[in-house]
């Protein structure tokens, strides 16, 4: 802070320590380290002590042996002879494949009750903000019960889609929803790589297609840009980047031999299809709506932020009003709603850890509640768990700055 | 002039025509129809359409809360009742109302103390959420605490009263020493009432009466409503002066002080609050001295209030930032020391602005105390998922717990929200 120029002159005393700026901060450095340390210690202590009463040591090794439990839901393949280590796996996939989901969806509500609620129309504006309000202010534990009981007591049974005049059918003959789960038509390759069986380089290499149509259009764009630069004239890309987007991804899919496996009622439950489990669509929607309504006030805000003066201006230079809003207000917008938006994603990470309170098997309901409940290993597993969501957690805020530095204002 | 005119102009209007009533459509409901609701093909289209989102909520909710049944002893009697008609059972919430705002192991002749303390916290938040009160009242907020612990756990009153000396002993020690340096008051108060809270620990031991005044009630036994409540009220106001010290730590040109703050702020801000609250239930146990019976409601205490003071700091980080420079050169150009620049000009201009932030901060960790039903604490949530839907007379009322859950969520957090707003427009002193 402030800082003497000229110091005054004269022999080192210990109330300098305490008293002269330019001791001080060393000093109260010292202080602290020193509290610290010994807090550690006393932690450390009261840790060791405890452990020895209890019989206990600190050790990795449960991970290693055999988990002893079955998981419902899982994403790679896994019985109840697999290791400990296996599903925190099994977990790990399933907190990313609820969270990447709710992502997606929470984004959609939210785009849309936020443009929707700055509408001309006056009951839709109400109507969002009813909507936003009421689940904001309702805990979101609250809102996945819910969801979770009209998944389980409110569908139908499997047997009651059953007999010539049944109590509930098929949507459009694909979709059941029942209280076991929902049943949707599974995609699969009748004569894909891995045979009938259909292995993931299948699905690896229909994402790499269409990676690769998204580079393909980004480069298409940006001729056109140069184009327009040059000429002044842009020449139309929406045909070719619909065929970019659309003629590879179909003529793999035809070669592969895409296939869907339409879900069946066999005796007393369905068969065949992909069953989506009560606990993971009680989750995903639940963190979608309830986190939807947090990024509709973001949208607001971002909309909002974006002087009038700007549209005007646009309109001004003779631009069209879509072109308006693409070229001028959004990129402006986006750069209020998009950090938010990510702590919003960052939220619903987080929050997909109350999985444990409908039983999916999520990260913190595999290792953090039946290994830590029978293993008794508390602190390995709760370590590991934090662990795992800190990463996650760093891994986004680096994402979100690398973001940040990209959109910052080019300023002089 | 006159005399021409008098004659080319044969007659000129020197009053106004009265004013035409305005055309049907331009006034009145009809325009503002028009304007609101079918400015446009599209805009008409989404008016149906949220007409008709509204349709199916009210007929799906209004007969079945309109048909309720508010006296019976048991679901199958209440459906013996409504006979087939919709409606619903809402006799669960008279009948286990008790159990929803206190828990089931709460003794029932005790009641009157929790609600005292609800009352009472009421009239001590007062002063502090509106300033045009009284000033004196703000005896009594710092005096309820110990009212209130006493109130809701009972005991024996030499408790609360020794904590309140400790206190009392470290401010006076504070206010002797503070016009030396702050730092020699702040550490002489913490040392006195460290000082007195040992010595009186001896007293209340030795005098602890057979039978106390008020009868003790264990940490266990509450739950209910008022579970969520005390964990929401008792965290936020523990994390707001740890959220000040955090932040200002962070701020702090002190590389050590800072980088234990950092750590600590995006380590808690890195895991979700269950993860805390495992902490809580399973392992904060053994970093315990093995004499020492900590409880399980004081373990959740003690994480939530890491947890928000994490959050609260970097609201108020957001604040301090938000301070213009030569707020602080002025006040190094005072001559004021470091505790002075802060105390006097910095952070109350800071926290007025941090004050939505903080606010924001209170509804979310008020609405995250239900996560505790997940270690098997029986809040609200616990009380329903738990002994209510688990009992004979009422499983499977689950819409009439939920909701009515949901609406005791709903009408505390919209009303702190409402406040929040109310409190910004008061503040608001500048850009009139």
């Amino acid at each position: 802070m402030t800082t003497i120029t000229d110091p005054p002159k004269g022999e080192f005393r210990l109330s300098m320590l305490l008293y002269d700026t330019r001791y001080r901060s060393m000093t109260l450095q010292v202080i602290a380290a020193l509290v610290l340390a010994l807090a550690l210690a006393y932690l450390y202590r009261n840790l060791a002590f405890n452990l020895r009463e209890a019989g206990l040591n600190i050790s990795f090794e449960f991970l290693g042996s055999p988990a002893g439990y079955d998981i419902n839901q899982t994403l790679i393949e896994y019985d109840s002879q697999s290791s400990n280590f296996r599903a925190a796996m099994v977990g790990i996939l399933n907190t990313l494949l609820v969270a990447f989901l709710a992502c997606v969806t929470a984004t959609v509500f939210g785009v849309l009750a936020g443009v929707l609620r700055l509408s001309n129309n006056w009951l839709v504006r109400k109507l969002m903000a009813v909507y936003v309000e009421v689940f904001r202010n309702i805990p979101v534990l609250i809102w996945i019960i819910i969801i979770f009981t009209i998944m389980t007591a409110v569908m139908p049974s499997p047997s009651a889609f059953r007999g010539d005049d049944p109590d509930s059918s098929m949507l459009f003959n694909l979709f059941a929803f029942t209280n076991r789960g929902v049943y949707v038509p599974g995609p699969y390759f009748t004569h894909g790589i891995g045979g009938e069986e259909g292995s993931i380089f299948n699905w690896l290499l229909a994402i790499a297609v269409l990676v690769g149509s998204f580079f393909a259009t980004r480069a298409v764009t940006h001729r056109a840009n140069n184009i327009q630069e040059k000429t002044g004239v842009r020449p139309k890309t929406l045909w070719i980047n619909l065929a970019i987007w659309f003629v590879p991804i179909i003529l793999l899919c035809l070669l592969l031999g895409l296939s869907w496996d339409v879900p069946v009622l066999k005796g007393f439950n369905f068969g065949g299809g992909l069953k989506v489990g009560g606990p993971l669509i009680a989750l995903w929607f639940a963190l979608s709506i309830y986190t939807g309504a947090f990024i509709a006030e973001n949208v607001r805000a971002g909309i909002l932020s974006v002087s009038k003066g700007q549209t005007e201006a646009a309109s001004a230079l003779g631009i069209r009003p879509r072109r308006v809003m693409s070229l001028v207000v959004l990129p402006q917008a986006l750069r209020v709603i998009i950090p938010p938006l990510i702590s919003q994603y960052l939220n619903i990470t987080k929050n997909s850890s109350l999985a444990i309170a409908v039983g999916y098997a999520d990260i913190t309901a595999t290792l953090g509640g039946i290994t830590l409940n029978q293993t008794g290993r508390a602190i390995e597993c709760v370590l590991l768990l934090m662990l795992f969501y800190l990463v996650i957690s760093l891994l986004i805020s680096a994402g979100m700055n690398v973001y940040n530095n990209t959109i910052k204002l080019k300023e002089r | 002039m006159s005399d021409t005119h008098a004659q080319s102009v044969a007659f000129v209007r020197d009053t106004a025509i009265p004013a035409a009533p305005a055309p049907a459509n331009e006034t009145g409901p009809v325009k503002w129809l028009r304007e609101n609701l079918f400015a446009t093909w599209a805009n008409a289209l989404l008016t149906i359409a949220a007409l008709f989102v509204i349709y199916l909520i009210l007929s799906a909710t209004l007969p079945w809360i309109l048909g309720g049944v508010w006296t019976t002893s048991s679901l199958s009697e209440c459906r013996e009742v409504l006979a087939g008609e919709t409606g619903a059972c809402f006799s669960v919430l008279s009948e286990r109302w008790n159990q929803l705002l206190f828990g089931f192991k709460y003794p029932s002749e005790l009641y009157w103390r929790p609600t005292l303390a609800l009352v009472m916290l009421f009239v001590a938040a007062a002063p502090v959420l509106f300033f045009d009160l009284p000033r004196k009242l703000l005896i009594f907020t710092a005096l309820y605490p110990f009212i209130a612990f006493w109130l809701i756990w009972g005991g024996s009153i030499l408790v609360p009263i020794v904590a309140l000396l400790g206190v009392v002993g470290g401010y006076l020690v504070y206010s002797r020493f503070v016009t030396q340096s702050f730092a020699t008051g702040f550490f002489g108060g913490i040392v006195a009432a460290l000082i007195v809270w040992y010595i009186g620990g001896f007293i209340t031991e030795a005098l602890a009466p057979a039978n106390p005044m008020l009868a003790a009630v264990p940490s266990r036994d509450l739950g209910g409503f008022m579970l969520n409540l005390m964990l929401g009220v008792t965290c936020v106001s523990l994390s707001i002066p740890l959220g000040i010290a955090l932040a200002l730590g962070r701020q702090s040109s002190m590389p050590l002080i800072k980088g234990i703050c950092v750590i600590f702020i995006e380590f808690i801000r890195g895991v979700p609050l269950i993860t805390l609250l495992f902490v809580a239930s399973v392992m904060l146990a053994y970093f315990f001295p093995p004499e020492a019976n900590v409880d399980l409601f004081l373990r959740v205490v003690i994480m939530i209030t890491m947890f928000s003071s994490a959050y609260i700091a970097e609201v108020i980080r957001g604040g301090l930032a938000a301070l213009p420079k030569g707020q602080y050169e002025a006040a190094d150009s005072l001559g004021l020391e470091y505790a002075q620049a802060m105390r006097l000009i910095i952070l109350p201009q800071a926290l007025k602005i941090s004050i939505p932030g903080i606010v924001n901060i209170a509804v979310g960790l008020f609405k995250d105390t239900t996560l505790v039903s997940v270690i098997s604490m029986f809040d609200l949530v616990g009380m329903i998922r738990g002994p209510i839907l688990a009992s004979t007379e009422w499983n499977g009322v689950y819409w009439e717990l939920l909701g009515f859950a949901a609406l005791l969520f709903f009408v505390v957090c919209y009303g702190i929200s409402q406040y929040s707003q109310w409190l910004e427009r008061r503040l608001a002193t500048d850009h009139r």
